[in-house]
């Protein structure tokens, strides 16, 4: 099983500590079980035969077992926190190191999202689990083993008591678990369900608002909440039962062992001392078993979250960086597709299939095509997000794959489709490429990304702070930063992926001017989707279906392709087409 | 991340708030009074129970020592003899004991009181549960209220109250506070009351068996409180210290796999991960210090139980042999003492879990006080079917009141504009000009602060806010739509549809095509990670959806995010069918349907500065024509040139040809 598996690898390393928390957990278990042994002794040696002397000294030996009990107890859950958090930190960061391996196409096979809850949430849990375990599933078993011998110490005779009500109060608890724990599931997805109405009806309230659609939203919402409600009442039904069932069955048992016990103190077979000790073991054994069960109701979560933890853990990532960097050649930005195929493996249809294309400093290279066709997939090859199954792209005449990764990561500029800036000032963010870049280069950039105004705007410039994924700022005042980021970063190849879409038109054509000397020796490739933005690239590629099916101008594609026309005239009418000198 | 109790949020106004969600309970009074009368009878019969169960000890153990003495003589004549013997701590014990020398237990008398013991028991047990399965269904009945009264507040609430907020914030009130408050209502105030009563309870029944043993194990109280406050104050500011590091971590770890081909691009793994160790390394420091204390409180709380166990047992024993306490009693006492630090700390624990319950209820009734829209008074309905003429005559709009009467200049501006029947406007101009305001005033989103806007000659503020958002339809950019199938969806438009007609309304707007081609077709169930369905496609949904509800006035909101080309076609021609006939707004960012548009508005800081057609705009050369250069002209102004010479002119008039035959 995935969980033991995890758990194993990652204690091993803390075995020391947790070999202590076996031993302090069972010294202070074993002082625990001393007390009422030791409490029989006086009524038994000490009230009988009224010896208050040894009452006294009894009294001390038990206030020295207490207090070697607390000792070790509290190393005990000193060990135990020590192991669970170190366990889960060693996990986090493993999961951590794996995924900074993944490549593009790892890290989208599983979706970030999913990614981020199992290196936190998964692990978390993993970690809680650790700590319980080692706090109290460890002790449960000691104490209910340990409470069974004193038990069986201060009369074997009434032992078939402990053999009946351990399975009586495990069975009972089990039922009503395993009735319940599919119920708490389905509870928590109606809860899901309820807030996703809600979720629905914030995001979407102009639209029910403008359509008179609130009693239909109303009447949805309504189903749901009934729907939930319905599940916690039955649950409540049965799980205020769980109180009432325990208390039941440990008071049956009391009341089992004195009127046994009573028979056998008055046939002489144990003294009064011994059966009052006997109750207080039963009643800790009972009480032991009532914690392992509702400790197993930990574990299926657990089990889950250990497997998404190893699912991470065990793939393997489709990069690898070079074992012998090649020395880097003098950087020009010089790109190069050589029969390039791109496919994702277990899918049927390749998404990139013989690339041939060269792109030189200086010249733009434009990709176009609808969704799915493969263009980000395209530019993505370039950084090497991702490889490529066949084929190769050289950059500088250079492969890819022998580059080290910071020689490459310095030669080429990306701005991402979704314009995604990390939580931090704005000039943490520019100088996400080059650190030692002076604020009159973050202006300068700032400035041809149409930037400028608005981050000067703003409470403390370049220092003002900008909130995780960039909320609070607008998606295209984003997209400029990303762009600026870019440019701070000086590299030889710009990657601009649908970069200009959420600019208004007097931005974009703004910045599109700006970017021209900026990027004028250096090699530009860039996916669009708006005509203005392709229509002067010196190399435009039309991709269908992850190939390429049109390349040229753009004079020479609305001659020859039709794809490319129909493109250019979703846009424009015929009088733009041929009116564009006006 | 939920497993670590969260700091408490410190409610501002902790009575007034807990009043008013004991308010809320009050519908219920009758089933409230049940529970107090269970808990009350529950706690009374397990406070007792221990007494009788001593009882049973004293009988069992008065045969041990009756069995010991003589048989004939009676209790006096036995202790006599003891003292002769010189045995007076012996004889003292037993003349506090009922036995009859020489005979063993009294098995009748035992079997009563564990017959008693048991009876007792059950019926507490049986209150314990009919306590919980009462308060429950309360409980469970006001949530449910509490969430129809929230989901009704929703409906009721002016835009301004969503645009003012964050979205996230909205959320967590509507859906992580309620669950706050539910846990607070079923947990801590039955149980705070059933503790409370159990201490009162088990400390009454203390003194009542023995004053001195009741001091004793009283001395208990302060220690456990003084422990529990101690390392409960200090393991809070670690927790919160251990939150603060989870947050930290989590974003870092978030931010890294959500911008994980930009660390990769940028070459920046290596600082991702040493930040990331480093934040790791404090988490962990953070969580061990939390963990470590915390887990001390039981152990801590156990050993001054155990203080208490030895002294009891100490004392009681000494009392016990000199015939000042029975056995039983003193074995009465014993469980007393262990039952009596469970409730304690239990008190201790949810002192801060009722805090942020509160804090929680709080932010709800926030929620639940916000002013909501003006209630109305219509004095005008709408016919049948409308002409769609829309005028604006001198409209003046702030979204802040209170800055607009500061002096800061309004969004809208003695905006007047006349719309004839049937007719297209295009609105365009830069972001922040007021185009989407605009049309959030016609469908009565918000109100106007002046001038008036007249539909079919009609003041809307005259008209029933329902009655005129029926005779408009919206195509919004971003493409809302409810998880559910598609059909329900389209649907949507309008409730009473058949299936022909919404199908008959995919057919118009291209949805029919693409749906067909889905495998469960009109069944399809979009959820928000649906990914068969693309964002034009999503697009064209909402159109047949507005399509469907058959409109007199339409508002259309361009898409400006790349919806790749063949489905923008689509999307162009949906939007076309649906437009034919009806008096149309569009926030139009494609010049062809700028340039089809009757009338075009050039809006600029909440005014009109240019109105008309696409030929006179262009022709007056002012802010229309700069902005119309610079977006459609300039990017081929160096090429275009030429090649525009070499363009087919039929491939190009097949264009406008689909364009205009829509």
């Amino acid at each position: 099983m995935q969980l033991l598996r995890l758990l194993r690898t990652s204690t091993r390393p803390y075995l020391p500590w947790i070999v202590g928390v076996l031993v302090f957990q069972l010294l202070s278990t074993m002082a625990t079980l001393f007390l009422p042994s030791l409490n029989a002794r006086i009524i038994d040696d000490g009230v009988t035969r009224g010896d208050t002397d040894f009452i006294w000294r009894t009294g001390a030996l038990m206030l020295a077992v207490a207090l070697g009990q607390i000792v070790s107890a509290v190393i005990a859950v000193w060990c135990g926190a020590r192991t669970a958090m170190a366990v889960g930190r060693d996990l986090r960061r493993d999961v951590y190191r794996r995924v900074g391996q993944f490549s593009a196409r790892e890290v989208g096979q599983f979706g970030a999202p999913s990614l981020i809850t199992r290196n936190t949430n998964d692990v978390q849990q993993i970690q809680m689990l650790t700590l319980m375990s080692l706090n109290f599933m460890i002790m449960a078993p000691i104490m209910c083993i340990g409470g069974i011998v004193m038990a069986l110490r201060e009369d074997a005779g009434l032992s078939w008591l402990v053999w009946v009500s351990i399975p009586v109060m495990g069975v009972m608890l089990g039922l009503l678990m395993a009735k319940l724990m599919p119920w708490f599931r389905t509870m928590q997805e109606r809860l899901d369900g309820i807030n996703g109405v809600l979720r629905e009806q914030i995001t979407g309230i102009r639209v029910v608002r403008a359509f008179v659609k609130e009693p239909f939203e109303t009447e949805r919402f309504r189903r749901a909440n009934q729907d939930l409600t319905e599940i916690s009442l039955r649950i409540g039904a049965l799980f205020v039962l769980m109180f009432p069932v325990v208390n039941m069955i440990m008071h049956l048992a009391t009341a089992a062992v004195l009127w046994f016990g009573g028979h056998r103190v008055d046939q002489g077979e144990i003294q009064v001392g011994a059966l009052t000790a006997f109750l207080q073991y039963m009643l800790q054994i009972l009480m032991s078993v009532m914690m392992a069960t509702f400790m197993f109701m930990m574990v299926p979560r657990a089990i889950v979250c250990a497997e998404r933890i190893c699912e991470v853990l065990d793939t393997e990532p489709s990069i690898h960086p070079p074992l012998h960097p090649a020395v880097a050649p003098p950087a020009h930005g010089r790109v190069r597709f050589e029969g390039v195929c791109f496919r994702y493996p277990g899918a049927e249809a390749p998404v990139l299939e013989d690339i041939d294309f060269a792109a030189e400093p200086g010249a733009t290279v434009a990709v176009v095509g609808a969704t799915g066709s493969g263009k980000t997939t395209l530019v993505s090859l370039i950084p090497r997000l991702l490889d490529p199954v066949a084929g190769r792209v050289l950059l500088d005449g250079v492969p890819l794959p022998d580059y080290a990764p910071q020689d490459l990561a310095g030669r080429i500029g990306l701005v991402p489709q979704k314009p995604f800036l990390f939580s931090g000032t704005v000039a943490e963010n520019l100088r996400f490429g080059r650190e030692d870049a002076s604020d009159e280069e973050l202006w300068e950039a700032l400035r041809v990304a149409q930037a400028e105004d608005f981050v000067r705007a703003m409470p403390h410039g370049l220092d003002s702070s900008v909130s995780q994924g960039g909320t609070n700022v607008s998606g295209g005042q984003r997209q400029r930063l990303s762009i600026a980021r870019a440019l701070v970063a000086r590299p030889r190849v710009y990657v601009f992926d649908d970069s200009f879409s959420a600019l208004d038109v007097t931005t974009d054509a703004a910045l599109r001017t700006a970017l021209r000397p900026v990027t004028r020796d250096a090699t530009v490739v860039t996916v669009a989707q708006r005509v203005s933005t392709i229509a002067d690239a010196d190399l435009i590629l039309v991709l269908e279906h992850g190939r390429i099916t049109a390349r040229g101008s753009h004079a020479e594609l609305l001659e020859h392709s039709p794809t490319y026309r129909e493109i250019v005239t979703s846009q424009l009418s015929a009088e733009q087409t041929t009116g564009g000198a006006q | 991340m939920s497993h670590n109790p969260q700091p408490a949020a410190k409610p501002q106004n902790f009575w007034s708030s807990a009043r008013r969600l004991l308010g809320l309970l009050s519908p219920h009074r009758a089933a409230l009074a049940v529970v107090v009368a269970a808990v009350i009878g529950s706690v009374l019969l397990g406070v007792f129970a221990p007494r009788v169960l001593g009882r049973a000890m004293d009988v069992i153990f008065a045969g041990v020592v009756a069995r010991s003495l003589p048989a004939g003589a009676d209790q006096q004549q036995v202790e006599a003899g003891l003292r002769a013997q010189g045995q007076d701590t012996y004889a003292d014990m037993v003349s506090a004991m009922e036995l009859i020398p020489g005979q063993g237990v009294d098995f009748g008398r035992l079997g009563a009181l564990i017959l008693l013991v048991l009876a007792m028991y059950t019926v507490a047990s049986a209150l314990m549960w009919l306590q919980g399965y009462v308060l429950n269904r309360v409980v469970m009945r006001v949530v449910y209220d509490l969430r129809a009264e929230i989901e009704r507040k929703l409906n009721a609430l002016p835009l301004s109250y969503f645009d003012t907020r964050q979205r996230g914030d909205v959320m967590s009130r509507v859906t992580n506070d309620i669950d706050n408050i539910q846990t607070a209502l079923q947990q801590t105030f039955a149980q705070l009351v059933q503790n409370v009563l159990t201490v009162l309870g088990i400390v009454i029944m203390m003194f009542a068996v023995s004053w001195q043993l009741a001091l004793v194990a009283l001395l208990a109280l302060p220690l456990s409180a003084v422990a529990a406050g101690v390392i409960g104050s200090r393991s809070q500011k670690l927790f919160a210290g251990q939150w603060k590091a989870t947050g930290v971590l989590n974003g870092h770890i978030e931010e890294s796999f959500s911008g994980h081909e930009l660390v990769h691009a940028y070459g920046r793994q290596r600082q991702m991960q040493a930040q990331f160790d480093e934040r790791n390394e404090d988490l962990y420091r953070a969580a061990f210090g939390a963990q470590f204390l915390s887990g001390t409180i039981m152990p801590v709380m156990q050993f001054i139980s155990y203080l208490s166990y030895v002294g009891i047992a100490v004392l009681g024993g000494l009392r016990v042999a000199s015939g000042q306490l029975t056995l039983g009693d003193a074995t009465a006492f014993i469980q007393y003492s262990r039952e009596f630090t469970q409730p304690l700390s239990q008190i201790a624990g949810m002192a801060t879990q009722l805090q942020s319950g509160i804090a929680s209820a709080e932010r709800t009734f926030e929620l639940l006080d916000a002013p909501e829209q003006e209630p109305e008074t219509p004095t005008a309905r709408l016919p049948e079917r409308l002409r769609g003429e829309v005028r604006f005559e001198h409209v003046d709009f702030s979204y802040d009141k209170d800055a607009a009467t500061a002096g800061e200049p309004p969004m809208i501006e003695d905006l007047s504009l006349h719309v004839e029947p049937g007719r297209t406007v295009a609105i365009v101009g830069p972001t922040g000009a007021g185009k989407t305001t605009l049309v959030n005033l016609v469908l009565r989103f918000y109100e106007i602060d002046g001038g008036r806007i007249l539909l079919d000659g009609i003041d809307i503020r005259d008209l029933a806010r329902d009655d005129l958002r029926r005779q408009v339809g919206m195509v919004l950019q971003d493409a809302w739509l409810f998880t559910g199938t598609i059909m329900e969806n389209i649907r949507f438009g309008r409730q009473d549809a058949t299936d022909e007609q919404v199908v008959a309304a995919a057919k118009a707007t291209y949805v029919d095509r693409f749906v067909r081609a889905l495998p469960d077709g009109y069944d399809t169930v979009l959820t928000e990670d649906e990914t068969s369905v693309s964002a034009g496609e999503k697009q064209l949904i909402t159109i047949a959806r507005a399509f469907l509800s058959r409109p007199s006035l339409l508002i259309l909101d361009e898409a400006t995010s790349a919806v790749d080309t063949r489905t923008e076609l689509l999307v162009q021609k949906a939007m076309a069918a649906l437009r034919e006939n009806r008096t149309s707004f569009v926030i139009a960012h494609r010049l062809s349907t700028i340039r089809d548009a009757d009338t075009i508005v050039v809006m600029e800081s909440g005014r009109i500065v240019e109105q008309g057609s696409h030929a006179e705009l262009v022709a007056a050369d002012g802010a229309y024509a700069r902005l119309y250069r610079a977006q459609f002209a300039e990017g081929s102004a160096e090429q275009a040139t030429e090649p525009a010479a070499e363009v087919p002119s039929e491939g190009s008039t097949d264009g406008a040809a689909e364009d205009s035959a829509q």
